[in-house]
Order: C-alpha cells, then structure tokens, then sequence
C-alpha cells in the first residue's frame, strides 16, 4: 500500500494507526463483555435472592450508611471525570496534562478504596458479617439467615468491585509512568484509551451496586 | 474513522448530570413510592450507565463493529436474567404431576 504511514508505533499487521486502534478498542470492549457477563451472574443472584426474601434484605440494606454510598458514588464520577480529561490530554498531545489527570484519577479511587475499607471495618465491628457471630438487631430469628446472604452478596460483590478498582489503580500508575517517560503522543495513546475504557466500566459496575445495595429499602425508614 | 476530540465543555456537562443524577436517586429513594421504587432506582442507574458509556467511552463514535459486540453483550445479559427470572418466577404455577 503505498498509503501505508511510516510510524514507530505501528505494528506492521496493520495498514494505518486508525486500524490498529480500532483493534485495540474492539478488543478491550470484547473482554468488557465477558466482564459484564461475569458481573451479570452476581446480579443474577441478588435478584433472586431478594425477590425470595424481600423483608430480610431490606432491613440489612438498611443498615449500610447511605450518606458514605452517596459519597463514594460522586468519589467514582470525579474520577471517570478526570479519566476522561486524562484520555483527551493524551490525544491532543499534553503530557504534562496527561500527568496531572491521571494523578487526580488515582488520588479519587484512592479515596473510593478509602471509604470502601472503612465501611468494611463498620460491618465487622457490628457484626454484619456473615458467620457465627453474626447479628442483625431488628430482624427476627428466621431472618438472620436471609439478612447473611445480602452480605454475602455486600461483601462479594463491593469486594470483587474493589479488587477491580486495585487493578485499576495499577494500571493508572503504570499509564502514569509510561506518560513521565514521554511513550505518548496524538498516534499513539491506545494503552491510555483502553486503560480509559476499563476505569469507566469499574465505575459503571458501582452506579448499578450503589442503588442495589444501599437505597432499595429507604422508603420504609 | 476520524479521530473525535469532545470539547471539555461536553465532558463538563456530562459529569454534572451524573453528579445531580446521584442526588436524585438517593433522595428518591427516600420517598414511598411502591413497586415503583426499585424502577426508578434502576432507571436512573441505567441512564448514568448510558451517558458514561456514550460519552465517557466514546461509544458513540465508535465504530459499528464495536457497537454490535456491545450490544450483542448487553443481549446475553438480558437472556441471563429474562430466562433465569422466568424459571423462579413462574415455579409453582402449575402443579408437578406426583407431588
């Protein structure tokens, strides 16, 4: 081809960087799709879980501090926000803004992982953790045991969704690394594209987990 | 393609609606609203899902071939949680011959 662009960064399977990146792209929703599906059984679970024990999950939501959700939820925006931010500096070519935004990025999932770990510590400290020392002041005898399966399903699912966040984080020091060295430039920024794409859908797990977890039974207050 | 810059303005307004849509749901959440209560709750969550996927993901610049391997993982999803929801909803509809 004799339209073939002469770049250090593109790999010689691909005709232009266009092509590359629209590979790249493909590629990273594809595992997002299994990510989702993977996500999707939990969700499954805690639809029919709830819908068998309506009374039981409602008292335990009721018990998460809603104020801290609401919190962590906005923490989360923030962050996509500066992702987003951190994505167009790479592709207009500011490093020094691309530094900046990628730091803000992971300074807010610090402070989501923050407030995660200490909700945590309050669930372990009143005894909202399934086992046998388990508690919940309120609920019958026959509810105990339905109140343990919401957190089972509390602390499996904020549990994987903080793990994602830590990986996350990882791949945000690593983009911030490779930013410092100079690696990016407006033809080449996949990696802080699909990095972009993956933070974002951390997030989208949490708008759906907040509502779930945190606000089903708020009425009955 | 082209390659599409959004304007930080757009990305500026995305991010306030999200921000006001999380008051919403929390303080929605708050008034007795029946059944309706978890429809709006998942309401509001999807349109945020949507803005941050459209936007913030650049879904709607994308190309089609990525737009139909999302909403083909969008497709599985729902016939996970469409069948599975029609086998426990519907047990005991009908009686099990021998019980």
């Amino acid at each position: 081809m004799d339209s073939h662009i002469e770049l250090p960064e593109l790999q010689e399977q691909f005709e232009t960087p266009e092509q590359q990146r629209e590979v790249s792209t493909l590629g990273m929703w594809i595992f997002l799709v299994t990510e989702i599906m993977f996500f999707g059984g939990l969700f499954m679970a805690y639809t029919i879980y709830r819908r068998a024990f309506a009374g039981a999950f409602g008292l335990a939501s009721n018990t998460m501090d809603v104020w801290l959700g609401a919190a962590n939820t906005a923490v989360l925006i923030c962050s996509s926000f500066t992702m987003v931010l951190a994505v167009r500096a790479a592709k207009i070519g500011s490093r020094k803004a691309l530094i900046v935004f990628l730091i803000l990025t992971i300074l807010f999932g610090s402070v989501f992982l923050g407030i995660k770990a200490f909700e945590w510590n309050t669930k372990f400290v009143e005894h909202h953790v399934p086992g046998p020392t388990f508690h919940l002041e309120g609920a019958s005898a026959g509810d105990q045991g339905p109140a343990q399966i919401f957190f089972s399903l509390y602390f499996t699912m904020t549990g994987l969704h903080a793990l994602h966040m830590i990986i996350g984080e990882g791949l945000m020091l690593f983009l911030l690394w490779e930013a410092y060295a100079g690696r990016y430039s407006p033809s080449y920024y996949t990696p802080v594209d699909i990095g972009g794409l993956y933070w974002h859908f951390v997030d989208i797990i949490w708008i759906f987990l907040f509502p779930l977890l945190y606000l089903i039974a708020r009425h009955q207050h | 393609m082209q390659e599409h810059v959004d304007s930080i303005k757009t990305y500026t307004v995305i991010f306030v609606s999200l921000l006001i849509l999380t008051g919403a749901t929390t303080l929605v959440a708050t008034i007795d609203l029946g059944p309706l209560n978890i429809v709006m709750a998942l309401l509001i969550a999807v349109v945020k899902m949507l803005l941050v996927a459209l936007y913030f993901m650049h879904l709607r610049h994308s190309t089609v071939l990525t737009k139909v391997v999302v909403g083909g993982g969008m497709l599985w999803l729902g016939i996970l949680l469409v069948f599975s929801l029609a086998d426990f909803v519907s047990r005991g509809w009908l009686p099990v011959p021998g019980k």
